[in-house]
């Protein structure tokens, strides 16, 4: 399920131990992001990229 | 872009996705730190304050000029959509009838700028025309705050935020002493 969140929310994830996803392209993440955030583009974002994340752990995105 | 990757991983199985759908402007717009590079000019969203009030469509324009003038600020947003900003209160706008509904009396499509765009261009352009506020949304139109002239001007004379914004919910700089 997809869930739309607000900062608060975005928050309590981070809090939570939510893995946080910046899947801008490598040179906007380079030039700011969340502390913590991981770089995926879009543009690679597949099954071999993902392969090491757990399912079950709630997972942010911008 | 981030629907898109939400919708990807909730594809390849993962079960709690969560799109932070203002993303990195509105995070750097509540003046949270942020990784990487240092900017190497101050933008719009440095200047952005979260804490200007709001409206939705049907209320009546008196309830929201008691909310606007107890919070000291003489305009408000309306939205509707969600987020999205569809008009602005002020001046006049304030001195129709208190039952009257904000979607008569308000501006229509104010003005907004991007986040991103560069801070001190646009402050002389708004020292120019003698604007002293304007609307900060994404490009799809959701309110990220509002940009006020002079204080922006403070800070690109390098006064440091915290003394720009003293006590002010959701302004650039707030969460950085804490």
């Amino acid at each position: 399920m997809i869930t739309n969140i607000d900062r608060s929310e975005l928050l309590s994830l981070i809090d939570d131990g939510a893995l946080v996803l910046d899947v801008l392209p490598q040179e906007e993440y380079e030039s700011g992001h969340i502390p913590g955030a991981v770089n995926l583009p879009l543009r690679s974002l597949d099954t071999h990229a993902v392969a090491s994340m757990a399912k079950g752990k709630p997972v942010v995105v911008y | 872009m981030s629907p898109r990757a939400a919708c990807r991983l909730e594809a390849f199985g993962f079960e709690r996705v969560f799109d932070y759908t203002l993303g990195i402007a509105d995070w750097r717009a509540a003046g949270l730190p942020i990784e990487g590079k240092p900017p190497t000019s101050l933008v719009v969203s440095d200047a952005t304050r979260g804490d200007i009030p709001t409206s939705q469509l049907d209320e009546p324009i008196g309830d929201v000029l008691a909310r606007t003038s107890a919070a000291g600020w003489e305009e408000a947003l309306v939205l509707d959509c969600g987020d999205v900003v569809v008009g602005r209160l002020r001046g006049s706008s304030w001195e129709h009838d208190p039952g009257t509904p904000v979607s008569t009396v308000m501006e229509l499509g104010p003005t907004t700028v991007r986040p991103n765009t560069l801070l001190e261009p646009l402050v002389e352009r708004m020292e120019g025309r003698g604007t002293s506020l304007v609307v900060v949304s994404t490009p799809q139109g959701a309110l990220v705050g509002v940009m006020i002239r002079t204080e922006a001007r403070r800070l690109i004379q390098g006064e440091p935020s915290e003394q720009i914004w003293l006590d002010c919910e959701g302004c650039p700089g707030r969460w950085k002493t804490l």
